[in-house]
């Protein structure tokens, strides 16, 4: 029996009276990854960002509806804690300029003012460096900036920095749009050990991908979830025939 | 230079009216590009007489004050006494009180200038608000500084007197403190709006980062946007040192205009500039005259050199 991670109810989202996610039923199980796919502007990064309350960062956006963390309402929770156990990774590699490797793993910790030992600060970097199969690449270099290494290299940083927090849910917004082919694969095959710890939900645009690395998909379209369900069933056998446009290439 | 012969003139059809048309077109053009070298050569000569005016007035003083240089060498910057009656001309009551009252202004303006910076960038770039006090920083620089030196001598300075009066110093009222209140709110805006469009080139995807990491507002600021726009607060202060170091009239009115060395920041003084526009038009010597000028001549210096360095910061970081 597996337990569902985030769950929302009738969710909707708008940026002034661009009414941009509509009425999303969505059950995520643990430790699974999912893929939300879509055509451009249909809404699939807007409600990813919803989930960790980044949607409201911007002025003019609003939400509504049911929006849970382990049956916990994520709009009556504080944000500062919706995104500590919420982490997120952005479509472009963004480690902070100004701070080295070592330090940035740690950026959460020191952001949120948590003093930690020497020690445990060590643990927690080589820990979530290995976790991203980046400690051996840069173990030699931990206090080099993040901004020397290459792109895959960063956007490796950047999950390492969010998975640093112990969240429950990683979200990825298009992660690898802003790599080569071999980071893509890289972060991909990633994906498949992190969700033994970790739920994650990667938006991507790319189909591909979607197929290579999820276990269930969900198709966005308008705004609104057109079909969600297994990866493989929405690949080989969709129900709505706009997912069979979409997966068929009909449009993009 | 074109000439009428180089246009193409090519006539296909030789009809007298088809060679006429061709001949109109070949001088419409011609006339064309005789505009744009027209409008060309005007826009370099504008140019050019700004570049010969800056150095012409650097070329005036410095040989206007070649005869104090003379008489005086050097040690004109250090010396302590200005008693033009016994021929004595001595900087360094002037250099102090420049000094003194502009980096006692920076510091006083620095929290306003910031803390505006960040409103507008950060915390609320749109709304009325934001906007009316946006557009008042922005006025506090256009209104004229004579206005500010008779605010500061009706207002400031009987609250300064009372001030120095609670704290047992001697009851001026004018004096280097004075001028430093008004210089502060006069320097507002020029690190306030540089500092607010720094803070408005902070990439937010960084800004994103950290949110996503469960950061709040004050710790964005503080780890991403002020670690990230340093460079341009700081251009945005030195721009905002070199307007205080130069300020005439506001200066000039409150400070209380004594060439003697001031005493605390409470004392009357002069500062370069106000000696300047005090004394220079009863400079009845011609070496008292050239001291003024050389004096000039030093705040032109050392204006220029802040303005170069901040201009300098500045370009480094939206190059980046």
């Amino acid at each position: 029996m597996e337990s569902t991670v985030i769950k929302s109810r009738n969710f909707n989202a708008s940026f002034g009276s661009n009414h941009v996610v509509k009425n999303v039923n969505i059950d995520i199980p643990r430790n699974h990854v999912i893929a939300v796919m879509g055509p451009s502007g249909c809404g699939k990064t807007t409600y990813l960002r919803c989930i960790n309350r980044m949607h409201e960062l911007i002025p003019g956006a609003s939400s509504s509806g049911e929006m849970k963390l382990n049956d916990e309402d994520v709009y009556q929770m504080h944000p500062i804690f919706v995104r500590l156990k919420i982490g997120m990774v952005f479509q472009r590699p963004n480690p902070f300029p100004n701070l080295s490797i070592y330090d940035n793993v740690i950026a959460g910790y020191k952001l949120n003012g948590i003093k930690l030992p020497k020690a445990e600060r060590d643990r927690i970097v080589e820990h979530s460096l290995t976790r991203v199969a980046l400690w051996n690449e840069v173990k030699d270099s931990l206090n080099k900036k993040g901004s020397f290494l290459s792109g895959g290299q960063q956007q490796r940083l950047c999950i390492a920095r969010a998975v640093a927090m112990e969240p429950e849910v990683l979200l990825f917004d298009e992660p690898t749009s802003a790599l080569d082919p071999i980071s893509t694969s890289t972060v991909e095959e990633l994906f498949h050990e992190l969700k033994v710890n970790y739920t994650l939900i990667i938006v991507t645009h790319n189909m591909q991908q979607a197929a290579r690395v999820s276990d269930k998909t969900a198709f966005f379209f308008m705004g609104e979830l057109v079909e969600y369900d297994d990866t493989k069933i929405m690949f080989t056998n969709p129900k709505d025939n706009r997912t069979q446009n979409y997966i068929t290439g009909r449009f993009s | 230079m074109v000439t009428r012969s180089d246009l193409p003139l090519r006539v296909i059809n030789s009809t007298p009216e088809a060679i006429l048309k061709a001949k109109k077109r070949a001088r419409r053009s011609f006339r064309q590009i005789r505009t744009e070298n027209v409008f060309k050569r005007t826009l370099s000569i504008m140019g050019l007489v700004i570049i010969i005016l800056v150095l012409g007035i650097l070329l005036t003083l410095v040989v206007q004050s070649l005869p104090s240089i003379k008489a005086l060498g050097l040690k004109y910057l250090w010396s302590k006494v200005w008693d033009p009656v016994q021929d004595i001309y001595g900087a360094w009551p002037f250099l102090l009180g420049t000094l003194l009252s502009s980096f006692l202004a920076l510091i006083i303006s620095i929290p306003f200038s910031i803390a505006v910076a960040i409103f507008l960038g950060e915390y609320h770039p749109k709304g009325w608000l934001p906007n009316f006090l946006k557009n008042t920083v922005e006025l506090i620089a256009a209104v004229p500084s004579v206005i500010y030196g008779f605010w500061g001598l009706a207002v400031l300075v009987p609250i300064v007197r009372s001030f120095e009066s609670s704290i047992g110093v001697e009851p001026v009222g004018v004096g280097i403190f004075s001028s430093s209140l008004i210089l502060a709110v006069m320097i507002i805006p020029y690190a306030a709006s540089l500092g607010r469009s720094m803070i408005h080139l902070v990439p937010s995807h960084l800004k994103e980062a950290a949110y996503g990491l469960g950061a709040t507002r004050w710790e964005v600021i503080r780890s991403v946007v002020l670690p990230y726009t340093k460079s341009g607060l700081f251009a945005g202060i030195l721009l905002s040192l070199g307007r205080a170091l130069g300020e005439t009239m506001a200066v000039t009115m409150v400070i209380g205009n004594t060439s003697l060395i001031p005493k605390s920041i409470f004392a009357p003084g002069n500062t370069m500039a106000s000696v300047i526009a005090n004394e220079f038009t009863e400079a009845d010597k011609p070496v008292y005259l050239s001291a003024l000028i050389e004096l000039g001549l030093v705040l032109f210096l050392v204006t220029v050199v802040i303005n170069l360095i901040g201009k300098k910061i500045i370009d480094r970081f939206t190059n980046e």
